[in-house]
């Protein structure tokens, strides 16, 4: 036990400040400030990997250390689509996918946003569209903001998600 | 394994690692891998290919390994209603292959289990994919599909249906468990879900384009898959590789072998209730990318490796970075695994878990990282070294006891010789050019690259089309071979440690569906 303390003490805080915000990468403002306020930064995640080559879960998976310690800022992975208020999908979305895709969707109470990861999320990628692949999220269920980069850093999903919940955009039509 | 005691003729094939080919007949390939299999022999991957605009008919191709190196062998097939050898009496992950050659390539074995594997119904089940004249962007209304999953029934036992979307932040397949309580009878996995296209996707490209691609077949091998791909295009374009690009490459590896060790460390400490390792290793893990950065460009190293060498070189001030780093994680590896050892708690998860007795690895296929662990000593950087490792002699890591606590120290220890690997690289890494031109290169022309990634053995097969273009690229993932053995590894266990025992072999499922 003793050397276990030794090692987290000589560890110390290695938590870095969060990024501010893309709203660059915000591509509808669906929810109003309202919700937004409610949702705060208490924001749970339901992520989907639609087809993703796995390079996307990876940094993903960097959230959770101790640098961009995400859930020290209220968010955290939840494990059903029914827990959760965003959806961070990978893709591109296999056609496969599509179906178990759009019923994560379903299952996510309402108000909800979507978040695209990924070159492949946002656009297809290098896999693009074919009897296989369906391409971007955004065919297939609606998305609020897209995070390109093959994969993105782990700071480019912080901007990203944040990005989501605090946008002050004008409220939907 | 002698081919001509077969009435096989070899040819050479282009490739990094000693190999050769042979066309062989039904008969031939049946007596061959009954022998390969015999004399202690692999079975590395097996595709089909559409051959008929060459009036070729079909051609099934088999890739075996031994001590001496690989035997591709060839069977054509006319166009027709045709079948060939059931392989998987011999090598159980034969398959699995096997069905998906037949759903993408529509030539079934005559094997018993005729279920689609990559099918589900996206495209109509008479059309096939991989056929030359399959239109690449056809699109159609996806149909329904029920897969025919094997069914335990008894008394008391029930079903654990999983997937494909999970409850972690992995990728997709589905898992049925056949369960009494909390012991589960059996497994069965059902793959396919990333099936995205890759391999027909190839075909859209040219052999230097493709590289991007290969090194988005599992995004967690990404230097792997493009060093397979870009020794595969090397040796049909008969590139010398400047030598300082081919250590480069190395040290490449070995630091993305470093970077998943630390990150799975982490992951199965967390998934045995042991949140510090994970908080500690995904740290180091998270240095170790941010150097990456520094470096080369990109935190998992992506396009770093091309076709022809490496597309950044090396910095001195970089170099000097990456020595003292190692330095920083092997003080601090020492130290977490004193505790990993000393924890009794973590222990108890790990040992006995998940086992996979080293004669049921050799049955099944084991290989890689996971068949190192259950006594299968084999390692393509110490059975057939490319520069540079045939100067460094690499340290190969074994257990036999196959557990989940073997997977860890097995991880351990490579990561420990890898550190070592790196800084040997650092000390003589050669001056020079990181990069040579590729030929153009002719039509038809056959090459391999095969490479010892962080999970197991990575295959490039690349056939070259007119103009410098694809014709055909298969790329194949030790997790064909491991993903089997995972079903085979959780009977008898609860299903509480699936995750964990799951998560000690870390199998590839975008590399595996394409």
């Amino acid at each position: 036990m003793l050397h276990i303390l030794k090692q987290i003490a000589k560890s110390g805080i290695r938590t870095e400040s969060a990024p501010a915000p893309a709203e660059a990468m915000v591509v509808v403002a669906r929810l109003q400030q309202a919700v937004l306020r409610t949702l705060g930064r208490a924001l749970a995640i339901r992520q989907v990997d639609a087809g993703s080559c796995n390079g996307c879960e990876l940094e993903i998976h960097a959230l959770g250390n101790p640098y961009y310690n995400i859930e020290g800022l209220g968010i955290r992975f939840v494990a059903s689509p029914r827990h959760a208020d965003m959806l961070l999908v990978t893709g591109p979305v296999s056609r496969h996918m599509a179906i178990a895709l759009q019923r994560t969707y379903d299952a996510t109470p309402e108000p909800k946003l979507v978040v695209a990861v990924g070159d492949c999320g946002c656009t297809g990628g290098i896999f693009g569209e074919s009897y296989a692949s369906l391409g971007r999220v955004a065919n297939v269920i609606p998305v609020d903001v897209e995070i390109p980069g093959c994969p993105p850093t782990p700071t480019q999903l912080l901007q990203g998600i944040l990005a989501a919940i605090t946008v002050s955009a004008a409220p939907p039509p | 394994m002698i081919l001509s005691a077969l009435g096989l003729t070899a040819a050479t094939l282009a490739s990094a690692v000693p190999a050769r080919r042979a066309s062989a007949s039904s008969g031939q390939l049946l007596a061959a891998c009954r022998v390969a299999w015999e004399q202690g022999g692999q079975l590395v991957a097996l595709w089909l290919s559409d051959e008929r605009d060459r009036d070729r008919g079909y051609c099934l191709r088999v890739l075996l390994r031994d001590g001496e190196g690989l035997t591709l062998l060839e069977h054509t097939m006319p166009d027709g209603d045709v079948q060939y050898p059931d392989l998987a009496a011999i090598f159980p992950a034969a398959g699995r292959m096997q069905r998906a050659a037949f759903d993408l390539v529509g030539i079934p074995s005559e094997g018993d289990d005729q279920r689609p594997w990559l099918w589900m119904a996206s495209w109509p089940i008479d059309q096939f994919p991989l056929r030359r004249d399959f239109e690449a962007q056809a699109k159609w209304q996806p149909g329904e599909e029920t897969y025919a999953f094997v069914k335990v029934e008894g008394e008391g036992v029930h079903e654990i249906p999983v997937g494909p979307v999970h409850a972690g932040t992995i990728e997709p397949g589905q898992f049925r468990f056949q369960v009494v309580g909390e012991k589960v009878l059996r497994l069965e996995v059902r793959l396919g879900w990333s099936h995205k296209g890759i391999e027909k996707r190839f075909e859209s490209m040219t052999i230097a384009e493709g590289g991007r691609l290969a090194g988005r077949v599992s995004g967690d091998s990404t230097v792997a898959y493009a060093c397979a791909y870009a020794q595969a295009a090397e040796a049909i374009a008969g590139t010398t590789v400047p030598s300082r690009a081919l250590w480069l490459r190395a040290l490449l590896l070995e630091r993305e072998r470093i970077a998943n060790h630390l990150g799975d460390l982490g992951a199965l400490g967390n998934d045995a209730g042991f949140a510090f390792g994970l908080a500690q290793f995904s740290r180091l893990r998270e240095d170790t990318l941010r150097t990456n950065l520094a470096a080369f460009g990109h935190r998992l190293l992506m396009d770093v490796v091309v076709p022809g060498g490496v597309r950044h070189d090396l910095a001195d001030e970089d170099a000097e970075r990456i020595g003292i780093e190692c330095a920083t994680l092997e003080r601090e590896m020492r130290i977490l695994r004193d505790i990993y050892d000393d924890h009794d708690g973590m222990q108890d998860r790990f040992r006995n878990c998940g086992r996979v007795p080293p004669d049921i690895a050799v049955k099944l296929g084991l290989t890689g990282l996971a068949g190192r662990a259950s006594g299968q000593a084999r390692d393509l950087r110490c059975d057939f070294p490319v520069t540079p490792y045939d100067t460094l002699g690499v340290r190969l890591a074994t257990s036999t006891a196959g557990d989940v606590a073997a997977r860890v120290a097995v991880r351990f220890d490579e990561a420990a010789e890898s550190l070592r690997l790196v800084r040997a690289i650092l000390d003589a890494l050669p001056d020079g050019d990181v990069h040579a031109p590729v030929a153009q290169v002719p039509e038809f022309r056959q090459g391999l690259g095969y490479v010892e990634g962080w999970r197991g053995p990575v295959l490039v097969a690349l056939t070259s089309g007119p103009d410098n273009s694809i014709r055909r690229c298969h790329p194949h993932d030790p997790s064909w071979q491991n993903w089997p053995v995972v079903e085979h590894a959780i009977i008898d266990n609860i299903v509480p440690d699936f995750p964990l025992i799951n998560k000690s072999f870390n199998l590839s499922y975008s590399g595996h569906d394409l």
